[in-house]
């Protein structure tokens, strides 16, 4: 009974952390249709800067909170930088992107072990987030509970940009059909740098929310990405509520795959994606074939 | 025309005579590798260049030709029984990959191929009695066609270019050929193509035969070379980086990839002799090349080349200068 | 719990060890006799750079304590970074041997990037010192030309058996650690001395490579009264803060890499309380440690662990064999044979020989991971409790009834029903 309950708790925050690392990627090439393999590097530099913040960059440790925004501007600037510089000249180009997206995540990565080192970083949970919620016999993290209700505040907030404001309007508009927004006078090309920006400092703010459950470590990078493909796959491209619930999905897929056919462990996710994908390749979520 | 000529003939010099003009056997051994990653890349080129198909898992295919060679060795058969199996398995598993990732095309299909070579990646290491897991296959020895042994640096330099030279010429041929026109044809205007009759499906299909077969000769070569396999060959970075060498040198042209395959393995294993952060400059390099020659380094060479030209014969007409070529 | 971040100490560091490992060390100009030139094949990029950089710092530091020299013979040292892959590892093991010439290679960090070397190695016939803990290297298929200072994978878990049955009374323990040899080889034999001295492996758990979460595994760890990990590299700080995270409380013992001393500035309080047995601990009281630990500190601003300390010993046996040769290194099998025949005393981790087939036979020390005793200004400490002296890969079993027992897998030893 213990063992069913932790797995479903931890199904349900691992998706809020899937949800969290994956949602930067899906806006990003659900809006833009760009494959940004970026995406990992991103997430790693962003749980680095924030460990560097809470550590004590300028002789004083900051709030972890604080540090995780901070993170996430930085980052944010940086995507911005990276959609003005390099991904403007390229649209429609998907080669072109792949390249300059994986070349920027080699220079991200080995730029990430020439400051911090190859030696993993620990992240300590914030202030009052360390204990257990006790049900039952069952002991479950406060933090990983926390992870699920920051992603739902995250979704919540996505949502309401993307669906309730006038910007939010206008970037679907600038995605459903750029010449016509253009000729409407909506200027497409900032609001693609502002998505992209959106996208990385969403990157960056899962690496260090999850910072305290992952570690920080070279390799990090690697080892999310196929992560957030697979929920992409899954939840669907493009498709807000098609990400959470793909996230959860993955969750329980990742927890309960692992611990009942451990013979399959290295197949317990790209099996379920591949399935999807030949039967269903818009994905469970997705609106449109891609 | 007889630039080309030129070109083509200064290159098979050149490369006939590598263990003469360069500093060591080792520079003969990179240039080894140089020529059967650049089969790998001409491999996937065939589906990225010219069939419009992004293939992120054929370092799958790769590391099947391979672990098929050393498992065959492994059980005592000779080279030839090797590397046949070898060429047939690598072909009946392109058949059974492109048929499941055909499934889909454009995004599709990438997170299809890259699916399946994770799920290879994780059946080599766990297939144990098949793969030897994470312990890999060693091999012993090379094989001696005519009595020639392969067991030098030498002697496998030119056992790897002769096979070179015969897939370069089999991808030119292909690319010239109604198959060729027709691959294009469906990269270009699928819709239009299944209108006017051809089977898209099955042009593909045979595309990825194609590109599969390249590949297992690279594959063979490759462990024929290193003399040993292991998991780490079938992983996603493998992947990325034969996809790498491809878009980097040109997709769609015929010395492109050799180009990017060039560039990759001469930073990895000279450059970084020299260099302790050659990850970066990669990356950089990468980068430079989007920004500078985005259609890859062997077309935007030829096209800076042609601009070069243009600015240095003043007797053009004015109109041309300006214009993008 | 972690040391003060001192970012320029630790740029300056870094710079000084890059640009040291960069760039050859100078030719001298007047040259009594030719240079011993020492390769060392390493991963500097990627995941695995965490213990390959640390396997640098430790061959940097013995050549800066000896001014480059070795047995009286100037140091030309070629750093060679394989990428952490097989194919890598071969096209830099061929530079040092056919470009650079080396007399003798360091390395490599991984086990599979031994394998895909070994044969080459023995054919070009130069002694090769590697950490890399793949068993049968030096059992059922050895290499002749094959050095390990350090310990094969079981080497440590027997006497951590040992510990765990007979002083921790430990009785039911299940067993967690990654899914690939290195994995399979710890744990194959700490179960078999410890069902040998009444203990009982309840559930061996293989988590595969890349697992960003642990709970499915740490779900399934109950009613046991310890736990085994073998985890290496970053894993083991990931897992034991979830470990302690999913509120398990079971003692946990480990090997060589679980709580590495390198590790002892990440970790916080989740890792108190590890018992591990390693060849080489940062509490060894002895001047030649100290000046060890001391150097790698104040030249490079991190802690020395396992694979730093054992380049510096595998240093040492290269200059005591060359010293044994009278600096004489043109025949390389004679050097193999000589470095073979070391036997030191007073290295970082100890005494040490070696056996008939080059692998070492030492001293291995049992820790605690505690707040007691700590140095250097660390807040944590592993304190020795307990050392076992001689410790050969064998253990207390007979050779050859080992060599007959097949190499520990997955699924060799058996679970008991």
């Amino acid at each position: 009974m213990n063992f069913w309950l932790v797995l479903a708790a931890n199904s349900v925050t691992f998706g809020g952390l899937l949800f969290l690392l994956s949602a930067g990627f899906s806006l990003i090439f659900g809006l833009m249709r760009i494959p940004n393999l970026t995406h990992g590097s991103l997430f790693m530099l962003g749980a680095y800067i924030g460990v560097t913040f809470v550590a004590g960059l300028l002789g004083f440790g900051l709030n972890f909170w604080v540090a995780a925004l901070l993170a996430t501007l930085i980052v944010a600037a940086f995507g911005g930088l990276i959609e003005r510089l390099l991904l403007r000249r390229l649209p429609g180009d998907a080669l072109a992107q792949v390249l300059v997206t994986l070349g920027l995540s080699f220079m991200i990565a080995d730029f990430c072990l020439m400051v911090w080192g190859g030696d993993p970083l620990n992240v300590v949970t914030p202030a009052g987030l360390g204990g257990f919620v006790r049900v039952g016999a069952a002991a479950f993290p406060l933090y990983r509970l926390a992870i699920i209700i920051i992603a739902a505040i995250v979704a919540a907030g996505l949502w309401l940009l993307l669906d309730r404001t006038r910007l939010g309007a206008m970037i679907r508009a600038g995605v459903d059909d750029p010449d016509m927004a253009r000729v409407v006078g909506i200027p497409v090309s900032r609001l693609f740098t502002i998505v992209f920006a959106l996208g990385a400092g969403l990157a960056a703010f899962a690496g260090i929310i999850g910072g305290p459950i992952l570690s920080v470590y070279p390799g990090l990078d690697q080892d999310m990405l196929p992560l957030a493909l697979v929920v992409v796959i899954l939840g669907g491209t493009g498709s807000l509520l098609g990400s959470f619930v793909g996230s959860i999905i993955v969750g329980f897929i990742y927890n309960f795959g692992q611990a009942l056919l451990p013979e399959l462990a290295y197949f317990v996710l790209f099996l379920p994606m591949l399935l999807v994908l030949i039967l269903r390749p818009q994905g469970l979520f997705g609106r449109h074939v891609p | 025309m007889s630039g080309r000529v030129f070109f083509f003939a200064v290159a098979l010099a050149a490369l006939v005579t590598v263990p003469f003009w360069t500093p060591g056997i080792y520079y003969t051994n990179v240039a080894s590798q140089i020529l059967f990653y650049g089969v790998f890349a001409l491999g996937l080129n065939v589906l990225v260049g010219y069939a419009g198909l992004v293939s992120l898992g054929h370092a799958g295919l790769f590391g099947i030709a391979a672990y098929a060679t050393g498992f065959m060795l492994q059980h005592g058969y000779g080279h030839s029984a090797a590397i046949v199996v070898a060429l047939a398995i690598g072909l009946a598993s392109t058949g059974v990959y492109a048929v499941v990732s055909l499934r889909a095309t454009g995004i599709g299909f990438i997170m299809i191929t890259l699916a399946l070579g994770e799920i290879l990646w994780g059946l080599a290491y766990r297939w144990i009695s098949l793969t030897g897991g994470d312990n890999g296959i060693s091999l012993h020895g090379r094989p001696a066609p005519f009595g020639q042994t392969l067991n030098s640096p030498t002697g496998f330099y030119y056992a790897t270019l002769v096979v070179f030279i015969a897939s370069v010429v089999a991808v030119a041929v292909f690319v010239r050929s109604p198959f060729g026109a027709a691959l294009m044809g469906t990269r270009d205007q699928p819709r239009r193509m299944n209108a006017l009759g051809y089977h898209v499906w099955a042009i593909r299909f045979y595309a990825c035969l194609l590109s599969g077969l390249l590949t297992s000769i690279a594959g063979i070569l490759f462990v024929y070379y290193t003399q040993f396999i292991s998991p780490q060959t079938l992983a996603l970075t493998s992947s990325a980086e034969v996809l790498l060498m491809v878009i980097s040198g040109g997709p769609g042209t015929l010395l492109g990839p050799i180009v990017g395959a060039a560039l990759v393995v001469v930073v990895k294993s000279v450059v970084s002799g020299f260099l302790e952060r050659w990850n970066f400059l990669l990356g950089a390099i990468f980068v430079a090349i989007v920004i500078l020659m985005p259609e890859g380094l062997v077309p935007g060479s030829a096209r800076l080349w042609r601009l070069a030209q243009r600015k240095m014969a003043p007797s053009a007409k004015p109109a041309a200068t300006g214009a993008k070529p | 719990m972690s040391r003060k971040f001192s970012r320029r100490k630790f740029m300056a560091a870094t710079a000084a060890g890059a640009a040291a490992a960069t760039f050859k060390f100078p030719m001298p100009a007047i040259a009594q006799a030719a240079p011993f030139k020492l390769g060392l094949l390493t991963v500097k990029t990627g995941p695995l750079a965490q213990g390959g950089i640390q396997m640098e710092q430790g061959v940097l530091t013995y050549l800066k304590e000896k001014n480059n020299m070795m047995a009286g013979r100037k140091v030309e040292f070629f750093s060679a970074d394989t990428g952490g892959n097989p194919a890598g590892t071969k096209t830099k093991v061929q530079e040092l041997v056919e470009r650079d010439k080396v007399d003798s290679i360091l390395g490599p960090l991984a086990a599979f990037e031994l394998l895909a070397i070994t044969d080459y190695i023995a054919q070009a016939k130069v002694p090769l010192l590697s950490l890399a803990a793949a068993e049968d290297m030096t059992q059922r298929r050895p290499n002749p030309y094959f050095i390990r200072a350090s310990a094969t994978s079981a080497q440590f878990m027997h006497p951590m058996a040992d510990y765990a049955a007979k002083e921790m009374k430990l009785k039911r323990v299940i067993t967690v650690s990654e899914d690939f040899a290195f994995g399979y080889e710890q744990m194959g034999g700490f179960q078999q001395t410890f069902e040998e001295n009444g203990g009982k492996i309840l559930k061996k758990l293989w988590p595969p490579l890349v697992t960003p979460d642990y709970t499915p595994y740490l779900a399934q760890i109950a009613d046991c009264d310890g736990v085994c990990q073998g985890f290496a590299g970053s894993n083991p700080l990931r897992f034991m803060k979830q470990y302690a995270a999913a509120g398990l409380k079971f003692p946990v013992v480990t090997g060589e890499t679980g709580a590495d001393d390198a590790l002892l500035k990440s970790y916080g309080d989740e890792a108190l309380g590890i018992v591990s047995c390693v060849p080489y601990t940062m509490d060894l009281d002895t001047d030649g440690n100290k000046r060890f630990v001391e150097a790698i500190i104040k030249d490079f601003n991190t802690y020395p662990g396992q694979y730093a300390a054992l380049l510096y010993v595998n240093c040492q046996v290269v200059e005591a064999a060359l010293k044994a040769l009278n600096g004489d290194s043109s025949d390389k099998a004679k050097l193999i044979t000589a470095m073979r025949a070391v036997s030191l005393t007073d290295t970082p981790r100890g005494p040490l020989k070696f056996d008939h087939f080059g692998n070492v036979i030492g001293d291995f020390y049992i820790r605690k991971l505690g707040k007691e005793g700590a140095k250097y200004g660390l807040t944590l400490w592993n304190k020795t409790i307990k050392t076992y002296h001689n410790v050969g890969q064998f253990w207390t079993y007979d050779e050859k009834k080992f060599l007959e027992q097949p190499v520990y897998s997955r699924d060799y030893p058996p679970l008991k029903p």
